[in-house]
Formats: C-alpha cells, structure tokens, sequence
C-alpha cells in the first residue's frame, strides 16, 4: 500500500484554535437557540436549565469572540478577496457540481471560503457587541430600552445567518473528502491540494 | 405569582399551542385609578408591600415625594408625583399618578418571555408572572410598553404588580384598593369600571376640564388597569404616561414571522445539503484520481 504524499496544512496551534471555536460555537448556538424559540427549549436541559442557559451563554459567547479573534489574526491575509475570487462566484454552480476543473485557479481557499471567514468575522464581532448591550444583570440597565430592544433584534437576526453560514460550512467539511483530516491531523494528501488548492499547492512546494 | 387554575388561564409565554378554552364564562376585571381623586398619601404601597409580604431596602431623599423612587422587584407600585404648569391657565397642579402594571390585554413582556410558562394571563385578564419559570432573562422587560417589570438583584427573577390574582381569585379586592382612603382605586368587572370612569369623566368635565377622559390605550388592546385622568389628552405630563402605547414594532419583528422563518431556513439549509450528497456523493480528490487512473488503464486495454 503505498501511502500517499501528506502536505502540512495546519499547525498544532492553528487547529487547536480552530477547534476551540468550534466547540465553543456549538454550545453557544445550542443555548441560544434553545430561547430562540420555544420549539427548542427543551435545548436548556444539555446546559442545565432554563436559568443556567440563561447564565452561561453570554460567557460561552464571550469564550467565543476571543478564541476566534486569535483566528482572525492567523487566518485573515490568506482571505484577502483577489480579482478571480469574483470569477469563482460567477461559477459558483460548478463548485457545487464537482466541476472544479473548470474553476479559475484557487490558492489557500477559495472564494466561498473566504466569503465564508468574513461572515463569520462580521457576525461574531455583531453577536459580541448586541449581546453585550442586553446582557443581564451585567449591562442591559445602563443602555436605553429602544438600544436594548434594537440589540436584540439584531442578536436574534444574526445569529440566524452565522448559524446558515455554519451549516454551509460544516455540510462543505463533509462534502469534500480530505478537509476534515486536515482540520483534525493537520495534512492533506497532494491529490487533495491539487484538485481544490492548486495555487497554494504550487507556492508551498514549487509543484 | 400565580394562584388560579389552569383552566383560567387563557395566555403563556413561549407556548405555540392554545391554552385550555373551555371555560368561557369568566369576567374581566379591571382596576380603575381615578388620578383626580388621589391625594398621594401612598396607603397603596404600603398595603402593596403587607399584603404581597415584600420589603424594599429604606432609601434616600431624591428631592421630591416620589418614594421610593422608582418601580423595584420589591416596590411593585409607586406613586408618581409631577408639578405640571398649566401655562395657559396660569396655574399649578400636582398630578399623582399610581404606577405599575397596566394588565395589558396584549402584553408584551408575555409576547417576549422565552420560558414557557414564566408569563401567564388569566381569562380575567390578569398578567402573573410565574417566578418558578423565570430565567432571569429580561426580555419581559424588553418587551413592556409601560417599564415596569424589574429583575431582582437577590434572585435575578423579574417581579411585578400581580393585580393581587390570589386575593382576586378568591373573590376580594386587590389590597391597594381595599386600603385606599379616597376611593380613587375601585376594582371591579371591566365593564363597570368603563361605565364608572364614564361617569367620573362627565363630572370632570363639568368642572371645567375638558380634557378628562379614560385612559385604556387600544395600542395594546386595551388595559385592565385604567386610569381617569383630568388631561387624557395629553397622559405625558402624569410621569410619561405614554400617549400611545404599543408593543414595540422591534420587539414585534423579533417575535413575529422572523424567528419561525428562520428555524425554516435552517432546517431547508441542512436538508439541502443531505439531499446534495445524495444527488453528488463525495467529493473525493483520492478516489477521482483513482477513477481516472483505472478509466485510462481501461482505455489502454482496449
């Protein structure tokens, strides 16, 4: 059997953040969508109750934003929009259909993951900011009823689209074979890197 | 707090099922404030606080007679005291106006509460809070028109005026209006009460203010705690009584269509892409490379 050629993707550091996210994201999504609506309450009895959700979601929130602003340092400049990312958009039907041959040339990540990452930094950063405004017993108090009420709203509206974003981004691990080893063990195989990453490929190994 | 049955109960928090309908015979009760009558000698606050045994923690001065002086999980209501200048009749009124929970027909703070249950409404149209659910949350504070819920700084659970549901329950009065000196707090069905304050209106208005009227705001479909105000054309002047109050259109678009139509798009989203794996399979660079090698070797065959 000959095993095939592994090229590093992620460092130790780097798929740990990420994991910490990730773990933090799920138990955030989890408690606040079990009072999001009461169809999930019944959510709260995995952290405890009503109360207890109601008491450490914002910390888990709060866990959250910071694990994934040192994401946001290491990750950012290989989101960089370029000119062909618009192109790949353009296409978006053929990356969805396994035609990524007919792709313009993608380097660390491609245009969808990169739209991905900035959602994630837009939400996140909204999630942190509206939650704290109606954070009790914390800080609701000092804020006016209408800031509270706007902070909410948004809260709940936001946390919508970064969960779609999730899904998306999750069902794309899945889909594509190789994406979650590489999260997970930090290697992909060549043949991984040079059907979805042939640019980056070339620049880390010259091939 | 909540003493009635199940069965009167009409209305609950974060419950999308109807409540039980079969009992159709209650009344609804009303507690009317006939400001014009008040003299602020707040006997309603501290019948309030014996009856519901609560104590607040014995303040400060502020400088005016507001005492204590705002609305706390342990004051569930104040007496709100306003000099008002009346400038073109050239003189001075002060207007004391009992605040607390309206019982609004429509609430808001129930409309809010994520907790199935926290917030209930008798068929009698009392609003309880039912403090076991509470989780601390403030949405019901989020969501009323009139700032009245308070979360406890003990407990963290909200608290507010309860009409006194398990004295009216058992057929008696609400404390504050079995103690008031005056009769300016009457309670009685809410038909009455509309008739009563009518009758008090035309009285106003026979003594010159012809601005008297009922205050039982539509906006939130009405209240089971009016008021009879001697200038219900302009209620801002009584503390911020507001004009028209409603459930904010936020806490609306918060609670309305969007958040079932979010849960749809999640669960649309994750079918969509279980049923593309499906069509596609996986998109797998290893086994591509494989199919390839084998489809050329296949070629070279033949």
């Amino acid at each position: 059997m000959n095993i095939p050629n592994q090229i590093p993707r992620y460092s130790d550091n780097e798929r740990l953040n990420h994991w910490l996210t990730a773990i933090c994201f799920m138990l955030a999504a989890l408690s606040g969508l079990s009072l999001f609506h009461p169809s999930l309450f019944w959510l709260t009895n995995l952290f405890g109750g009503g109360p207890w959700t109601r008491i450490l979601h914002p910390f888990i929130g709060l866990v959250m934003a910071l694990v994934f602003a040192g994401m946001v340092l290491r990750f950012w400049q290989h989101n960089k929009l370029q000119d062909n990312d618009r192109q790949w958009m353009k296409q978006w039907r053929d990356a969805i259909s396994n035609r990524e041959d007919r792709l313009p040339e993608v380097g660390r990540y491609n245009a969808g993951q990169k739209m991905i990452f900035w959602l994630m930094v837009v939400c996140i950063a909204t999630l942190l900011v509206t939650g704290i405004l109606f954070w009790r017993p914390w800080f609701a108090d000092a804020f006016p009823i209408v800031v509270v009420r706007i902070a909410t709203l948004l809260h709940a509206v936001t946390a919508s689209i970064i969960v779609l974003g999730a899904i998306v981004h999750i069902y794309a691990a899945i889909w594509v074979k190789g994406s979650l080893g590489g999260m997970l063990g930090g290697t992909v195989s060549e043949k991984w890197a040079r059907k979805h990453h042939p640019a980056w490929l070339r620049e880390i190994t010259g091939k | 707090m909540s003493s009635l049955q199940t069965l009167d109960i009409t209305q609950r928090s974060a419950t999308t099922t109807p409540s039980p309908q079969v009992r159709t015979a209650g009344v609804e009760v009303a507690k009317l404030i006939d400001v014009s009558k008040c003299i602020g000698c707040k006997a309603c606050q501290v019948a309030c606080s014996e009856w519901n045994d609560i104590r607040d923690v014995v303040g400060t001065n502020v400088g005016v007679y507001d005492n204590p002086a705002d609305l706390s999980a342990d004051s569930w209501t104040v007496m709100r005291f306003t000099e008002y200048e009346d400038k073109e009749q050239n003189h001075l009124e002060w207007l004391i106006r009992k605040d607390g929970c309206m019982h609004c027909a429509d609430p808001g703070c129930l409309k809010a509460c994520p907790s199935p249950g926290a917030i209930v409404q008798y068929s009698n149209g009392i609003v309880d809070f039912v403090e076991e659910h509470c989780i601390g949350c403030g949405s019901c504070v989020t969501g009323c028109p009139f700032n009245v819920p308070r979360i406890s700084k003990k407990d963290n659970k909200a608290y507010k005026c309860t009409l006194c549901s398990d004295r009216v329950s058992v057929g008696l009065e609400p404390a504050c209006v079995k103690t008031c000196p005056t009769g300016a707090i009457t309670f009685g069905s809410k038909e009455d009460m509309l008739e009563h304050a009518a009758e008090r209106v035309v009285d106003l208005k026979e003594r010159g203010y012809q601005g008297a009227g009922v205050y039982d705001p539509a906006g939130v479909g009405g209240t089971h705690v009016m008021y009879v105000l001697k200038h219900a054309d302009k209620p801002e002047i009584y503390a911020g009584l507001p004009a028209n109050p409603a459930i904010s259109p936020l806490v609306g678009l918060w609670k309305g269509a969007f958040k079932p139509l979010a849960l749809l798009a999640m669960g649309v989203s994750a079918l969509a892409g279980f049923f593309h794996y499906v069509k596609m399979g996986p998109n797998d660079a290893d086994a591509d490379e494989e199919k390839s090698d084998s489809t050329a070797a296949h070629q070279e065959q033949k």
